[in-house]
């Protein structure tokens, strides 16, 4: 008993347990992913956050605690965000004569994704704080986090945000786009990489691989964009 | 292979001290991006033939095949928030869900209106 609990005291002090466990869930949430053959409604993050997030909440572990362990997994969202240069430049050709169509899509794409996300949210009547915190819900976690502080927003509740976002468009796209007849792959992954960053992103490469290098390209665009967009629309709330 | 992690880190830092350092509301990783994406171009004139960042394009595949793993610890910040969500729960799934539906339809009807239907010029796309 006094062993047990003398080891629980160092795994739940320890990195270790909770990168593994981590990992662990994310090779299930995978498996299971590839099992269903892709299938858009497996998701494999909502899948492993769900996982995590009992086994936390059953376990009685702090998020602070379960992020010791896990944040190495998540430092590596800023050079996988570089990384993204090395299909950009694979593709330049075939990104050179897209420059025009890319250019209206990112911005009527970033205006909708921030003002409707901003004017559902007030009709609704939610609190200014998350109104704020739902703003950059569209780009990558680390912009995001800091458009919403510098906006008075919640950064955590804006992570959860975005990573939402990010599975509800990789859910969504591939039923979707087929739906509407859309057979330009550039565009359905530049709409995807705009509307949910990464996970739409990790949703893309694993459909069409000039869909994942547009979408690439479209989460890093709008993430700069909405840097810049976030705080004037946000103002007009 | 730690040579290419390297360069992503260079780059990154690089972007981080260029981006704080004069106060720019582009992310650092993103300024990161650009410099790589620069510095390839440069090396891919240099040694015309050659392909250029081999090693950087081995670590960066290996990240970009499991980009949806690593928001993962980001995501299961949501017990931290549980009670935000029960309150306006269904107020934040129909602003996330309709915003981003109505975000897709029109990014990708904005590219295909000037690109046309298929990405491959005469190809099957």
């Amino acid at each position: 008993m006094d062993r047990d609990f003398s080891l629980w005291v160092y795994l739940s002090t320890s990195p270790l347990l909770w990168l593994t466990a981590t990992l662990g869930a994310w090779l299930a949430a995978d498996w299971l992913a590839r099992r269903s053959g892709r299938h858009p409604l497996v998701n494999p993050v909502l899948i492993a956050v769900v996982l995590l997030a009992a086994l936390l909440v059953i376990t009685g572990t702090d998020y602070k605690i379960y992020f010791d362990g896990a944040q190495f997994v998540h430092f590596l969202l800023g050079p996988a965000t570089v990384a993204l240069a090395v299909p950009l430049y694979r593709n330049r050709l075939l990104v050179a004569r897209n420059l025009l169509p890319m250019a209206a899509a990112l911005g009527a794409g970033s205006v909708t994704a921030i003002v409707s996300a901003l004017a559902i949210a007030a009709a609704f009547g939610l609190p200014h704080k998350v109104l704020v915190s739902l703003a950059p819900k569209s780009v990558t976690a680390a912009v995001a986090m800091a458009v919403s502080e510098k906006l008075g927003g919640e950064p955590a509740l804006t992570a959860v945000m975005v990573i939402t976002t990010g599975i509800i468009g990789a859910v969504m796209v591939t039923p979707l786009m087929n739906a509407l007849r859309i057979r330009n792959y550039a565009a359905r992954g530049f709409a995807v990489g705009l509307a949910s960053h990464g996970i739409g992103t990790a949703r893309a490469f694993s459909v069409h691989p000039v869909a994942g290098v547009f979408s690439g390209l479209a989460m890093g665009l709008n993430a700069v964009v909405t840097a810049v967009l976030a705080p004037a629309l946000v103002w007009l709330f | 292979m730690i040579g290419g992690f390297a360069l992503l880190l260079l780059c990154q830092l690089a972007g981080e001290v260029v981006s704080r350092g004069l106060g720019l509301p582009v992310p650092g990783p993103v300024l990161g991006l650009v410099l790589l994406f620069g510095g390839l171009l440069v090396a891919g004139r240099m040694r015309p033939g050659a392909p250029a960042g081999e090693g950087v394009g081995r670590v960066a595949d290996g990240l970009l095949q499991n980009l949806a793993l690593l928001f993962v610890p980001a995501g299961v910040g949501v017990i931290k928030h549980l009670d935000v969500f029960a309150s306006h729960g269904v107020a934040i799934a129909v602003a996330l869900i309709g915003s981003t539906a109505l975000t897709l339809v029109v990014t990708v009807y904005s590219f295909v209106a000037i690109a046309g239907p298929t990405d491959e010029p005469g190809g099957a796309g």
